[in-house]
C-alpha cells in the first residue's frame, strides 16, 4: 500500500484549499526556480529516468515523448497541449485533479513547457467539465497574479496558460483530433505521419500529455527520479489514481502504486465486490475501451500496463469497472459499444459503418435474438475495423466486443438458445441475399 | 530520388510520392475513393490500404510518403507490397463496410456504368451480404437546381467538400454530424452559388451526387464520345461532348492541366440544355409589347413590312460569336440586296479592346497564361481586369484564390487574423 508520504495528490478528495495558499502549503510552486535552472535536459532525462509512462491511456513513455519535440526552433513556437478531454467511461481522475489540486497541473504545465521550449501552453478542458474548468482558470489566474506564469514572471521564462473549454465530444481526446478542436475546426483526427512533435497545433511542434501525465511531473522533478521509480515495479513505475466503480461497496478514487493487485485494490479501498469476491463476474482495468477480464483471471491481476497486457487486456486510464454476477454482461457490452457508435466522427469507414453494426448485432445478441454463426462473423467484424482506421478509437471500440466473445462466448449462445427454444412472434432474420 | 519495392519490384521515385503514386509508378493499381490528384489528402476511405514491411496494420498508401518509409534493419529499401492476403483483407473489408449502409438500387441511379464503386466492387466485394440490419437512410438535401442528391448512397468520401472549399474557393457543402450519422449539406438546405458546382457530380464516386437536368437521359454506354474545346467563355477549356444518336446528351471536362485542369464551369456543362430543349423554335412577332405566335410567313410579312419603310442607311446587323458561317454569309446576302454596308461581328469587344490598349498599351489578351501564374502575376493580373473573374474566367479565378489558400496552408502561423 503506498504511504501518505509518497502520495502526490494530497488533496484527492478536496478536503484541503484548492486555492494557492493550500497549494503552497503542500509544497506546490516550491522551488520551482531551482528546477527550471537546472535546464530542459536535466528535466527532460529526469522525467526519463522516473519511467513515467503516460497515463491517458496508451502508456507511452513521457519523457521520450518530450524527446521527439525540436531541439532547436526553426522559428516556428512549440506548444504543450494537455488533454483534460477525459470522457473515457468509468475514468474520472483528472476531474479530480482539476477540482482539487489544479495548480499541480498549473505548475507541471510550466514545467514541462521549459523542458520542451514552449512558451504557450493550452489545456483543452472536456466541454461537461464546467465547474472544473472554472476551477482550473481561477487557479491559472491565481498563478498569474503571483508572477509565477505570464509573460515576465518569477521564474524569467516567459509562458502563457490558456485554457481552452470544448464542446463535448469524445473524440476530442484523441490527440490530433483535440489539436483539430483547438484550431477551430471540426474535431476530427488527423493522419499520422506527420505526428504532432513535428507539425501540429497550427503546424508547429506540439506535445500533447494527459493531465495526471503532467501534474505528477513537478513532484518526480522536485523528488527526484529515483523515488518515482521506486514506486512500483520495472517498467511500471510511480503512483496512479484509480478510479473505482461499479459493483463495489464504495466506489471511490485513490492514488495507490502501479502494480497493486486488483483485489487489494478492491477490498482496501472501495470495499470490496458487492456480494463478496466470489460474486464477481468480470473487470474491466482500464476504461471502457479495454477489454473485460473474466473474474477467474482477476485473482492474480497486478494492476499495470504489464500486469493487464499479460491478460490481453490494457491498463488504460486505469478506470476499474467492476462487474457483479447480477450484471447482464452482453447488455452492457452492447451500450458500450452504443456509446462508440455515438461518438464515432464518422471520417473513416471501418469505424464509421463498422460500429453500428457491431452494436446492431450486440443488442440482439443480449436477447438471444440472433444465430450462432454470427458469433464468429461479430468476431470478424471487429478485426475488421481494430487496426484499419486513423486512430484507435476503432481499436478502443473493437477490444470490449473481442473481451466478449473471447471470455463470454458460453453465455451468448445460452442466450440464443433460449430465445429459439421459446416460441416469439419475431423470428430471426437472415441477410438478403 | 528514394528506392523502394513495391511487390517485389525495385524501382526509384522521388521521396515526396505517396506510396500510392510509387505503387502506381510501379504498375500496381491502388483502390481509391476519397484520394483524388487535384485535392487534399484526406486518407478516410481506407480502401487504398497496402502492407509495408515493418508496419504492423496496414497503411493508407494515399497518405503515407516514401520518406516516412523507414528502411529495413541492414539499410536495404523499404518493401510495400499490394497484393498480399492481408491487403486483399483489409480491403475486402472495408468494401463491406462500404457497402451494408449502400442501397442496391443501381438499376435506377444514374451512376451505374460508371460508378467507383460498382467497378471496385467487382474486384474486392463478396458475392452475399452479412449485414441482418436496416440500412441507413438518409434524407435527401436540395442543393441546388443542377446538382440532384440520393443521399442515402453517400459514402462520405468528402471529395465533394474538398472540391467546394479548395477549388471553387466557397465553402457551401460541408459534413454535419458524426459517425454513421453523418450528412453532407448545404448546412441550411440552400443552393450552391458556385459556378463550378456542377464538378461535383463528376468527382462523386457514387450516385449520391448526379446531375439533375440530365436525370435518366441516357446510360453511359450508350452515349459517343467526341472530344473538343468549349466556346462559351474565354477560358477554351478541353471537353468532352457525349451524344447518343444525332443528340448532344451532356458535356464532361478532360484534362487539360495548363487551362481547366479537370473542371469546367456550369455554363459550359449545362449549354446542352440550349441546343434543345431550351431553343426558340418559332418566331414571335411583338404586338403591344407582348410577344405572340406566329407562323414563318406572318413573320417574315412583318419584318419585310418593316423594313420597306426604312432607309437602308438606319439599317445594321451584328453578327453573334455562335453565328455560324453560313447563316453570316446569308445575312450578308439579305443586307447586300437590300443596300445596307452596316455589317459588323464585333458584339462588344471592339470598344473593350480601345480601352484595354488606351490603358496598357498592350495587344488583347487572347488566350489565358500557359501556367498557372504565381501570387504575384496573379494578383496583379487580376487588379487590370475590369469583369467579374469568377464569372467571366473562372480558371485563373481559380488559380488565385488557390494560390492564396495554399500560402496560407504553408504556413499558418503567418496568416493574417485576429488570432495570431
Amino acid at each position: 500500500m503506498l504511504s501518505d508520504k509518497d502520495r502526490i495528490f494530497k488533496n484527492l478528495y478536496g478536503q484541503h484549499d484548492w486555492r494557492l495558499a493550500g497549494a503552497r502549503s503542500r509544497g506546490s510552486w516550491d522551488g520551482t526556480k531551482a528546477i527550471l535552472e537546472k535546464g530542459s535536459d536535466w528535466i527532460i532525462n529526469e522525467v526519463k529516468a522516473s519511467g513515467l509512462r503516460g497515463r491517458g491511456g496508451a502508456g507511452f513513455p513521457t519523457g521520450l515523448k518530450w524527446s521527439f519535440m525540436p531541439k532547436q526552433s526553426d522559428a516556428r513556437p512549440h506548444y504543450l497541449v494537455v488533454n483534460a478531454d477525459e470522457s473515457e467511461p468509468g475514468t474520472c481522475k483528472d476531474r479530480e485533479i482539476m477540482r482539487n489540486d489544479p495548480h499541480l497541473l498549473v505548475e507541471g504545465c510550466l514545467i514541462a513547457s521549459f523542458a520542451m521550449h514552449a512558451h504557450v501552453c493550452y489545456i483543452y478542458v472536456r466541454g461537461e467539465f464546467v465547474r472544473e474548468r472554472e476551477r482550473l482558470q481561477a487557479a491559472v489566474e491565481e498563478a498569474y497574479e503571483a508572477r509565477l506564469i505570464g509573460r515576465d514572471n518569477v521564474h524569467a521564462f516567459p509562458f502563457d496558460l490558456y485554457v481552452h473549454h470544448g464542446a463535448g465530444a469524445y473524440i476530442c481526446g484523441e490527440e490530433t483530433a483535440l489539436l483539430e478542436s483547438l484550431e477551430g475546426k471540426k474535431g476530427q483526427p488527423r493522419l499520422k505521419p506527420p505526428f504532432p512533435a513535428n507539425v501540429g497545433l497550427y503546424g508547429c511542434p506540439t506535445t500533447v500529455n494527459n493531465v495526471e501525465s503532467i501534474a505528477v511531473v513537478p513532484d518526480i522533478v522536485k523528488r527526484g527520479a529515483a523515488w518515482f521509480a521506486g514506486i512500483g515495479r520495472p517498467n511500471n513505475t510511480g503512483t496512479k489514481v484509480f478510479c473505482i466503480s461499479g459493483h463495489v461497496q464504495r466506489p471511490c478514487n485513490v492514488e495507490e502504486a502501479m502494480g497493486t493487485p486488483l483485489r487489494e485494490l478492491l477490498e482496501r479501498h472501495a470495499g470490496g465486490v458487492r456480494g463478496g469476491w466470489d460474486n464477481l463476474l468480470a473487470v474491466i482495468p482500464g476504461g471502457s475501451s479495454m477489454p473485460l477480464i473474466p473474474a477467474h483471471q482477476c485473482d492474480s491481476l497486478l494492476m499495470d500496463f504489464d500486469g493487464c497486457r499479460e491478460l490481453k487486456s490494457s491498463f488504460g486510464t486505469a478506470g476499474v469497472i467492476v462487474m457483479d454476477k447480477s450484471t447482464d454482461i452482453i447488455a452492457a457490452m452492447a451500450r458500450i459499444s452504443y456509446f462508440y457508435k455515438h461518438e464515432s466522427c464518422g471520417q473513416c469507414t471501418p469505424c464509421r459503418e463498422g460500429m453500428g453494426w457491431m452494436w446492431r448485432v450486440l443488442t440482439r445478441m443480449a436477447q438471444g435474438r440472433a444465430h450462432k454463426r454470427e458469433i464468429d462473423m461479430l468476431m470478424e467484424v471487429t478485426t475488421q475495423i481494430e487496426g484499419h482506421t486513423i486512430c484507435a478509437f476503432g481499436d478502443g471500440a473493437a477490444w470490449p466486443v473481442q473481451g466478449l466473445i473471447r471470455h463470454f462466448r458460453h453465455e451468448i449462445e445460452r442466450r440464443i438458445d433460449t430465445y429459439t427454444a421459446s416460441p416469439h412472434p419475431e423470428p430471426v432474420r437472415v441477410a438478403a441475399e | 530520388m528514394t528506392k523502394l519495392v513495391v511487390d517485389g519490384k525495385q524501382i526509384e521515385v522521388p521521396p515526396e510520392y505517396t506510396l500510392l503514386q510509387a505503387c502506381e509508378a510501379a504498375g500496381a493499381e491502388i483502390p481509391r475513393f476519397c484520394f483524388h490528384e487535384r485535392l487534399s489528402i484526406a486518407g478516410n476511405c481506407r480502401m487504398c490500404l497496402v502492407e509495408l514491411k515493418g508496419s504492423p496494420k496496414p497503411i493508407a498508401s494515399c497518405a503515407w510518403a516514401v520518406r516516412d518509409c523507414r528502411p529495413g534493419p541492414k539499410g536495404e529499401p523499404p518493401e510495400v507490397s499490394t497484393r498480399t492476403p492481408m491487403v486483399r483483407k483489409a480491403r475486402e473489408g472495408v468494401m463491406e463496410f462500404l457497402l451494408i449502409n449502400h442501397p442496391l438500387d443501381c438499376p435506377i441511379c444514374d451512376q451505374g456504368g460508371e460508378c467507383d464503386l460498382q467497378d471496385q466492387a467487382m474486384a474486392y466485394g463478396i458475392d452475399a451480404s452479412r449485414y441482418r440490419e436496416n440500412k441507413r437512410a438518409v434524407e435527401d438535401k436540395y442543393v441546388g437546381a443542377l446538382v440532384k442528391t440520393v443521399m442515402n448512397r453517400c459514402i462520405h468520401c468528402t471529395r465533394c467538400v474538398r472540391f467546394m472549399t479548395e477549388v471553387a474557393g466557397v465553402p457551401e457543402l460541408g459534413a454535419i454530424g458524426r459517425g454513421e450519422d453523418t450528412e453532407i449539406t448545404t448546412y441550411l438546405e440552400q443552393a450552391m452559388t458556385s459556378e463550378l458546382q456542377g464538378n461535383v457530380v463528376d468527382l462523386c464516386p457514387v450516385g449520391a451526387l448526379t446531375s439533375k437536368p440530365y436525370a435518366f437521359a441516357a446510360r453511359p454506354w450508350e452515349l459517343g464520345k467526341t472530344e473538343s474545346i468549349d466556346v462559351m467563355d474565354a477560358v477554351g477549356s478541353a471537353i468532352r461532348i457525349d451524344t447518343r444518336g444525332r443528340e448532344v446528351m451532356r458535356i464532361l471536362p478532360r484534362v487539360n492541366d495548363d487551362v481547366n485542369e479537370e473542371w469546367i464551369s456550369d455554363k459550359t456543362r449545362h449549354v446542352v440544355d440550349g441546343l434543345r430543349t431550351q431553343r426558340l423554335d418559332q418566331p414571335y412577332i411583338r404586338v403591344d409589347g407582348r410577344l405572340h405566335p406566329a407562323s414563318w410567313p406572318e413573320a417574315l410579312d412583318a419584318v419585310a413590312a418593316r423594313l420597306d419603310r426604312i432607309a437602308p442607311q438606319r439599317i445594321g446587323a451584328i453578327a453573334g460569336d455562335l453565328a455560324a458561317v453560313e447563316e453570316i454569309f446569308a445575312l450578308k446576302d439579305l443586307l447586300t440586296r437590300l443596300g445596307v454596308a452596316n455589317l459588323d461581328c464585333r458584339e462588344d469587344g471592339s470598344l473593350e479592346w480601345a480601352r484595354w490598349r488606351a490603358r496598357t498599351g498592350l495587344p488583347w489578351p487572347r488566350s489565358p497564361p500557359r501556367s498557372p501564374p504565381n501570387r504575384g502575376q496573379a494578383e496583379s493580373g487580376t487588379a487590370t481586369t475590369s469583369c467579374t473573374p469568377r464569372h467571366r474566367a473562372w480558371a485563373p479565378s481559380m488559380w488565385v484564390s488557390r494560390q492564396v489558400r495554399a500560402d496560407w496552408v504553408r504556413r499558418p502561423w503567418q496568416r493574417p487574423g485576429p488570432s495570431m
